[in-house]
């Protein structure tokens, strides 16, 4: 299968931190891939490399063929990436339908916004609080939303940021089917997540960070099965 | 395009705000008929500066952009209209001298607000940038009083600023010119509020002001939405201060002078009063409001000009402390909540 997204020798430093170093990752087309690690093992920082919210200090990224390295976030949207960062990120202010109005008015057909607009708020199951500001939202419907407004975009690949967090074991337990789904549409996700439950619900792959580098990588079954893996999460000494 | 006019990012959508806009509208044509023409000539200097408060409400109200630049902008337009009217000859070319001077005023926010916004200058700075633009303006238009500082016939005049041009006019039946001061320029003002309202509404209520009030929401959310917050804040900082420029030229021609104390500090925080205190996120709010503390601040002033500031002070206050979306929007929610019909709900209806 095509590599959806390639990443060569990435690498971050913040002063004298290497916060990621020469990372090599691939997300084939298609698969739910989860990046995971300890807390500070780098993931957020790869991510915002990923999406753009960090220039790399060296390396690159590959999207779709095509190198996006020196592109800023919404160049890489149009690209064909979506993204949801770590906290929820909502038009607090704007109703729930007008957040995802934005969202759809870019690519989406003026007489299809309101069809579209239904099927969504009933995808994230938002349709009795459609007319509410999004700040009124619970924290875990605020994170629904913004799930919402990345998949608006139609993307090829969905980029996760601990899409989980705050959210009671139902509602994670229903994020987790609902990228299932999704991914069943042909859709491809990276997500980032430090919850093994949730990885195991949905990983196909899985790349293990630690100190900002590449530890492990694999199927979810090889990474449940290595001891080094539940070392670190445990913080055990290891080798490696 | 008409339906743009009623949208999600404009207060009073209904029947009965656009009978009671109608009804405003007739009362405001037919006032000359029966006042006196001085306290038309009065209403006239009201309403064009109700042009920049639009602008700062579009800017700060609508984009999240809270700018100190809008006498700067007032300034370039004056002073250029002043320069072109005198040095034109005046007569029709004032128009094109208006033209000219509005797109001059938009240029310059073109070029500051790029190197603001691609320069990533944003929150309080944005404020002390746009503030020291202007500050820089006025004292260096306060120290031309020397013959040497003239452009073609114009002089600058220094602190005593620049005078002699004409005012608008077009040709009139019989030979005759009509110049717009009194009454003429009452209604040119009217016009062109009207125009510029609806215009505005119309641009809020579309894709692009969707876009902009997402940007005021939250920045980085618009730009993964995959939208270059970049251009959509410099359109909105040149159309918001291309008003401004539009006060600028109709002030400087009402009153055929203009002098650097109607650019300086306390000139530039009028505008961020008028809108904090009418309703920084809606164009009705700002425009109603603005032009009722005009004319409160204009009936005090001649009694007292300190008492009139100290007003404006304590109104900036009261507002910040007590209402702090704005007073004539305040009012506005609360009536149609009265009616059960919030702005947002009809909004959406």
């Amino acid at each position: 299968m095509d590599d959806i997204l390639q990443t060569r020798g990435l690498g971050k430093t913040f002063g004298g931190l290497n916060a990621v170093s020469d990372v090599d990752l691939s997300v084939a087309t298609g698969e739910i891939h989860c990046l995971i690690g300890p807390n500070g093992a780098g993931k957020s920082t790869l991510f915002k490399l990923v999406v753009g919210t960090y220039p790399p200090t060296h390396g690159n990224i590959v999207f779709r063929g095509r190198d996006v390295t020196g592109q800023l976030p919404f160049q890489r949207v149009k690209e064909g990436m979506s993204i949801k960062m770590q906290t929820p990120s909502v038009f607090r202010e704007l109703p729930v339908r007008q957040n995802l109005h934005v969202a759809l008015q870019h690519h989406v057909a003026r007489h299809e916004l309101d069809r579209e607009e239904q099927r969504l708020l009933e995808l994230l199951e938002l349709s009795g609080d459609a007319g509410k500001p999004a700040g009124a939202l619970s924290h875990g419907q605020q994170q629904w939303l913004e799930i919402g407004m990345a998949l608006a975009l139609k993307p090829a690949l969905l980029l996760l940021d601990e899409p989980t967090a705050g959210m009671s074991p139902e509602e994670t337990f229903r994020t987790g089917e609902l990228i299932k789904q999704l991914n069943g549409t042909g859709m491809t996700v990276l997500v980032v997540e430090h919850d093994m439950t949730f990885v195991r619900q949905i990983a196909q792959r899985v790349t293990v960070l630690h100190f900002g580098k590449v530890f492990a990588r694999g199927s979810i079954e090889e990474i449940l099965a290595d001891k080094r893996v539940e070392e670190i999460y445990l913080g055990k000494p290891h080798e490696h | 395009m008409l339906r743009l006019v009623n949208g999600p990012q404009t207060v009073g959508n209904g029947p009965a705000f656009w009978i009671t806009f109608l009804v405003v509208l007739a009362g405001a044509l037919i006032y000359p008929s029966f006042a006196d023409p001085y306290d038309v000539g009065n209403f006239a200097y009201f309403l064009l500066w109700v042009f920049m408060a639009l602008g700062l409400c579009l800017m700060w109200g609508y984009c999240g952009m809270l700018s100190f630049g809008q006498t700067f902008f007032f300034g370039i337009a004056g002073y250029s209209y002043g320069v072109l009217a005198i040095n034109f000859g005046g007569g029709t070319m004032t128009f094109a001298a208006l033209a000219i001077a509005v797109i001059l005023a938009a240029v310059a926010a073109a070029i500051l607000g790029y190197f603001m916004i691609w320069g990533r200058v944003g929150g309080v700075f944005f404020g002390i940038v746009t503030l020291s633009a202007t500050l820089v303006l006025a004292f260096f238009l306060g120290q031309t009083a020397g013959p040497e500082w003239r452009i073609g016939e114009a002089r600058l005049n220094g602190f005593n600023g620049m005078k002699g041009m004409d005012p608008l006019n077009i040709p009139w039946f019989d030979d005759e010119t009509l110049y717009f001061e009194g009454p003429s320029l009452y209604y040119l003002a009217i016009g062109m509020i009207v125009l510029v309202y609806m215009g505005l509404r119309m641009l809020l209520n579309s894709r692009f002001g969707n876009v902009i009030v997402a940007i005021r929401e939250d920045p980085q959310r618009a730009e993964l939405l995959g939208y270059d917050v970049r251009k959509y804040q410099l359109v909105t900082f040149v159309i918001g201060s291309a008003l401004a420029g539009l006060s600028g030229v109709l002030y400087t021609s009402w009153g055929q002078f203009i002098t650097p104390s109607s650019i300086g500090l306390p000139a530039a925080a009028m505008p961020i009063v008028w809108v904090a205190f009418s309703g920084r996120g809606d164009i009705t709010a700002t425009m109603v409001g603005s032009f009722l503390i005009l004319v409160a601040f204009q009936t005090i002033i001649v009694h007292s000009q300190q008492a009139a500031l100290i007003l404006m002070g304590a109104m900036l206050l009261v507002t910040v402390m007590v209402a702090p979306q704005g007073f004539v929007l305040g009012i506005a929610r609360v009536a149609g909540r009265l009616f059960r019909r919030g702005p947002r709900e009809g909004a959406e209806g």
